[in-house]
């Protein structure tokens, strides 16, 4: 039996009451109570996740941007000021997706990644192979004594403003998507919820600390469950379910992140542009009773797709997908799943299905 | 919250309830509930199907995920519990009332070859180590 990897927070979220789990690894809470209950919390007033299982790495520098150019789907030249970020997708030579990930441009010779958990030290290997062939000067440090709280809802940026002192002043004007340093702090308003919100690096040792201040002010705590319910109902894409080393990006929903129009080259290109997309993943809105779920197969009148994340939304009390479809499936079709021994009927929709504290379908 | 003690037990973890007309009720233990979080779906089986010892006959889905529940002894659906469709969160909140569906047994002695409440919880805390 391996030991799982505990976050600075693994004390506090016991102390809680939660219910641990193994999430890939890590010793993380999926809930305190109540998932459903924490779900319309974020939705409704605000709540606090644990985030620090993600990697923070910093790649610094002379020519940063140039790699970056070269490394990511999307184009680093999208970021002109300090503090901005850009999600993307960081892909193999054949087009498939090694992982999805923010980068924050702090100045010319510093950007900062931040990375999913399960597949950090893969891609930090990628970019150190990737360094070493065409920019050696340039230094990949993982930040491992960062962790991680993402505070998300309505009344989340409040929230944090009364829990830490000297942190409105440097961050009521920050727009949304980018970040700015206050001390050994980082606070981006990022996040993964289809909400307001921070999501707040912190040094490991100070994290337990801020937890408390934040609980003192009556932000209560968000499991990994309603974190992916949260995700799922603002449309955004789950590393691992909704796309993987075996799709592209143009096939998983992330052709908005991609920038085949710039005169730049960037590893996985000439496969991207060689390969015209087949499928792609739309939302699904289950008409019949029951709970779609991941995996589950999808029949079309254009061929068969598969969900790649299905739950219950809490928000419109209906279950959902996403699913990934034949491209000649249009918005409004309907099609069967395949739900253990039936075919329940489920509607094509656009999605995402709800945001800023509201169904939006 | 504690087994009730004139309850029978399985080891897919289902409670039966002997009723004063010789049916019996079936439900989810608590701890059942409580690994499976906050319910959103149950499927009971249709009235009048006969079902063998241990077959999966109903399905009880949280947010979190699709549980399979078995027939704790042989017999014939007679009733199912409506009221679950509309509140399946009263698995949550009171498992040991929402039954989720009723049989006539094939032999009613069957139920003595399942768990009592103390040996249930045995049961529990040695798939817990």
């Amino acid at each position: 039996m391996t030991t799982l990897k505990q976050t600075p927070l693994n004390a506090a979220h016991r102390a809680m009451g939660a219910k641990m789990v193994d999430f890939g690894g890590w010793d993380m809470p999926v809930n305190y109570g109540s998932q459903i209950e924490e779900h319309h919390q974020v939705r409704r007033d605000c709540g606090m996740f644990d985030v620090s299982h993600m990697r923070v790495v910093d790649i610094k520098g002379d020519g940063v941007r140039a790699f970056l150019r070269y490394l990511l789907a999307n184009n680093a030249d999208k970021l002109t000021t300090p503090g901005k970020a850009l999600y993307s997708t960081m892909l193999l030579p054949d087009g498939g997706v090694i992982d999805d990930l923010i980068i924050y441009f702090m100045n010319e010779a510093w950007f900062r990644v931040v990375v999913n958990a399960g597949t950090a030290d893969k891609d930090i290997a990628w970019m150190k192979e990737q360094v070493a062939s065409h920019a050696p000067n340039l230094a990949i440090t993982p930040r491992m004594e960062l962790a991680m709280i993402a505070v998300q809802g309505p009344n989340a940026r409040a929230k944090v403003w009364e829990a830490l002192p000297g942190s409105q002043e440097l961050s009521e004007n920050l727009v949304p998507f980018s970040a700015v340093e206050m001390g050994e702090m980082f606070i981006a308003r990022t996040g993964y919820t289809g909400e307001d919100g921070f999501e707040i690096m912190i040094p490991a040792k100070a994290a337990p600390f801020f937890w408390a201040a934040l609980a003192e002010k009556g932000v209560k705590p968000i499991g990994l469950g309603a974190r992916d319910t949260l995700r799922l109902e603002a449309g955004m894409n789950l590393y691992g379910q909704d796309m993987d080393e075996l799709v592209n990006p143009l096939e998983s929903g992330l052709a908005w992140t991609v920038d085949l129009k710039s005169a730049r080259d960037f590893i996985g290109k000439a496969a991207l542009l060689a390969h015209p997309p087949a499928r792609k993943l739309v939302g699904l809105l289950l008409t019949d009773k029951g709970v779609l779920r991941g995996h589950q197969k999808v029949h079309t009148a254009h061929g068969e797709g598969e969900i790649t994340s299905g739950s219950f939304s809490p928000t419109l009390e209906k279950s959902i997908a996403l699913a990934r479809v034949p491209a000649e499936v249009a918005i409004g079709d309907v099609v069967q799943v395949s739900v253990r021994d039936k075919m329940l009927n489920a509607q094509v929709v656009k999605y995402p299905f709800a945001r800023n504290g509201k169904a939006v379908l | 919250m504690s087994n009730p003690d004139n309850l029978k037990y399985t080891t897919s973890h289902e409670w039966v309830k002997t009723e004063a007309d010789g049916t019996i009720s079936i439900g989810i233990t608590q701890h059942a509930q409580e690994l499976l979080g906050d319910m959103v779906f149950v499927e009971a089986p249709a009235v009048g199907r006969h079902l063998a010892a241990r077959e999966e006959c109903a399905v009880v889905e949280s947010v979190k995920a699709a549980a399979d529940v078995y027939a704790p002894i042989s017999g014939t659906v007679t009733e199912t519990n409506g009221a679950l469709d509309g509140s399946p969160e009263s698995i949550n909140e009171d498992p040991y009332a929402a039954w989720m569906f009723r049989m006539k047994p094939d032999n009613a002695a069957d139920v003595n070859t399942l768990m009592d409440a103390a040996a249930y919880q045995v049961f529990v805390d040695s798939e817990a180590h």
